[in-house]
């Protein structure tokens, strides 16, 4: 298993930060991973973060099939919200399809931005999510 | 691996016959390595006389390592010695900042109205370096810094060598970034340079009371400080940063109470006074 970087300090608070909230919120690191996902978001996901854990971007990003709402298509990673957080470095929203871990379809509206650290580094991601 | 503490005391100097046996000089930790490298932690007053011993010694090349720039962690910087000395090479790392670079901050103490010779007029050879995220070399030892929660950038330090690991954190307040305790230590504020450190140097500058009533201003107490140690498995805890209230019989009272706190950890709590010189 590859080494892990320490979480940087913006993560850490901004897990503190969506601990604390009642928004579903989720949050990736600099290389898209899934670090966290609070209480709130459990509903939508279908399973609690401490059955998940951390997972690498090509594993979470693929779940729940996230499809446009107009064709059902798959939506791509890169129209996604998370993925023009990730990649663009700015702030994106979005309304899709996906079906949770518990089987149920579901509409969601999604707004997701990039974690800038005192350097101007990227360091993460934090998508805020709620059924539309 | 040497570590000297010449200065220990948080916020602002406090010299006078109430503090003599902790010491009044702020942050300033020497860090001498078995071949002979010197890095200095933080440029409170307690610089100052550690520069003196430096040029007497004819160091020719001095790291300083500066976890940020509020002004108890620079103060001492302007009357540091090797810096008046032409044939000195001093590298100055500190946290980045988005707004302006290591140089131009610390330039500011260097100027009228604070200061009456401008930063360019230095004698020493200085280079001033942005903590890089990832751990470097300097001399055989591997050193990392990651930013912590303090108000404004701020790191804390990490050092080690083959034979020991040393943590410093004089200034943070982790507790504002979660419970202590509940998480894996990488998900606690300071975590990744603290863990199974051989000594950590941490602040503990307040009583639990006196924490209750300055939450955020950046700083732990005694029992989060113990708290701390415990869940980054550090070996030894030296209670760092002490608040200028307090004098020679209120820290007695504080470093019976770390150890209380403490009991059967095996952390052994003691409160870093000027003048102690750990080996490790």
């Amino acid at each position: 298993m590859a080494a892990t970087r320490p979480k940087h300090l913006v993560l850490i608070l901004a897990r503190e930060l969506a601990s604390n909230l009642a928004t579903p919120t989720l949050i990736t690191d600099e290389r898209g991973s899934l670090v966290f996902y609070n209480e709130a978001a459990e509903e939508v996901v279908g399973r609690p973060f401490a059955e998940v854990g951390e997972l690498p971007l090509e594993e979470w990003t693929t779940q729940f099939a996230p499809r446009s709402l107009d064709s059902e298509e798959p939506l791509p990673l890169e129209r996604r919200p998370t993925g023009v957080a990730l990649y663009e470095r700015r702030a994106s929203h979005e309304r899709y399809q996906v079906t949770s871990a518990d089987g149920v379809d579901r509409e969601i509206s999604v707004t997701s931005f990039p974690l800038f650290a005192h350097a101007d580094e990227l360091v993460g991601t934090m998508t805020i999510f709620w059924r539309a | 691996m040497r570590l000297t503490v010449w200065g220990c005391r948080g916020s602002v100097p406090t010299p006078g016959a109430a503090t003599v046996r902790y010491g009044g000089n702020t942050s300033c930790v020497e860090v001498s390595l078995d071949n002979g490298t010197v890095i200095v932690l933080d440029a409170g007053t307690g610089i100052r006389p550690l520069g003196q011993k430096l040029a007497g010694s004819g160091a020719t090349r001095i790291h300083v390592l500066l976890t940020h720039l509020h002004l108890d962690h620079v103060e001492g910087l302007r009357f540091f010695a090797p810096l008046w000395s032409p044939q000195v090479s001093v590298d100055i790392w500190g946290p980045p900042s988005p707004v302006s670079s290591l140089e131009e901050r610390i330039a500011r103490s260097f100027s009228p109205p604070l200061f009456p010779i401008d930063l360019r007029g230095v004698p020493a050879q200085v280079e001033f370096r942005d903590v890089p995220r990832d751990p470097w070399a300097i001399d055989g030892a591997l050193l990392s810094a990651t930013l912590v929660v303090h108000p404004g950038p701020t790191v804390g330090f990490r050092i080690e060598t083959p034979d020991a690991i040393v943590g410093y954190l004089p200034d943070h307040e982790p507790a504002l970034a979660g419970a202590i305790g509940t998480r894996p230590p990488d998900w606690i504020s300071g975590g990744a340079v603290a863990a199974g450190a051989d000594v950590l140097l941490h602040d503990a500058q307040y009583s639990e009371d006196e924490y209750r009533q300055r939450i955020g201003w950046g700083h732990s107490s005694v029992a989060d400080a113990v708290a701390f140690a415990r869940a980054v498995e550090a070996h030894r805890l030296l209670l760092f940063h002490h608040e200028p209230e307090h004098d020679d019989a209120a820290l007695d009272r504080l470093e019976e109470h770390a150890r209380l706190l403490a009991d059967a950890d095996g952390l052994g709590p003691a409160l870093a006074r000027e003048g102690m010189v750990v080996e490790l």
